[in-house]
């Protein structure tokens, strides 16, 4: 089994509020990240796939497809845009880092060909960042 | 959904590898210029990491700010711009960044329960880093 890195960057606004929640409760929760205008951030992304070595390419995935997969349903969708209002998964949710990186496995996990998806890691700052595996 | 969340802090210190079990020859030998009677310093990263479910109300593993405040009173109050050697935690150990890396986990172990911790990994330079897992 070998595991493959792709990284990719993209910047994008957002603010964290849960409607359920009173204005107090959602900036005493929140802090900062509640302003109701929204801030932003260049997020790095990091793709981890594994998979066995294909014998006649010598390739786990075809990097260019793994590329193309990840502008398409990623970079996309999220590069340059306000996460709350643009991105259908956060009309719902709030767009923390956990649920960035949640929402950005389950765009990739059924679009791979070869290799399996290991690990979707989103940097919010180079001191912070989560990582999802897929687990329930 | 279960996610793992990871904080890096800087904090500055210095120290001097040296074993009261050893003798000078062998300290020398050890630990080379670590073991400069004066000591030496660091610039030393911290990253934590610790999972949880994410919370559907919140969106998180755990509060980041109750993870920042922790690590600010617990850990970094106590080792930033300390001369690790003087501390009492070192008092019978070698402050190596093993030891320092181990220490760093146990406190978060005793002390910090918003989340579930998974390791502590320190960066001694940008060349060297240690983790432990318990």
């Amino acid at each position: 089994m070998v595991y493959l890195t792709r990284k990719a960057e993209f910047s994008a606004s957002h603010l964290y509020h849960n409607p359920a929640l009173t204005p107090e409760e959602n900036r005493r929760l929140f802090g900062k990240c509640n302003n109701p205008h929204g801030h932003g951030h260049n997020y790095t992304l990091e793709v981890t796939v594994k998979g066995e070595v294909d014998p006649r390419s010598g390739f786990v995935v075809d990097l260019k497809q793994l590329k193309e997969v990840m502008h398409r349903e990623v970079l996309d969708a999220m590069d340059h845009r306000f996460l709350n209002k643009e991105v259908p998964e956060f009309c719902d949710q709030i767009p923390t880092t956990e649920n960035i990186a949640i929402a950005i496995w389950q765009r990739l996990a059924t679009k791979l060909d070869r290799a399996k998806l290991h690990r979707v890691r989103v940097y919010e700052t180079p001191d912070l960042f989560v990582d999802f595996y897929g687990e329930p | 959904m279960k996610a793992h969340l990871s904080r890096r802090y800087l904090f500055s210190a210095s120290h001097r590898l040296h074993s009261e079990a050893m003798s000078q020859e062998e300290n020398q030998s050890t630990y080379g210029k670590c073991n400069n009677p004066y000591g030496h310093g660091h610039n030393y990263v911290i990253e934590v990491t610790v999972s949880g479910q994410v919370n559907p109300q919140t969106g998180m593993v755990c509060n980041l700010t109750d993870l920042d405040s922790f690590i600010e009173r617990e850990v970094l109050a106590r080792f930033d711009h300390e001369n690790l050697n003087t501390l009492a935690e070192f008092a019978k150990q070698v402050p190596t960044t093993e030891n320092l890396c181990i220490q760093i986990y146990e406190i978060m172990q005793r002390g910090f329960h918003h989340a579930h911790l998974e390791r502590v990994r320190l960066e001694e330079t940008m060349m060297n880093s240690f983790e432990y897992r318990g």
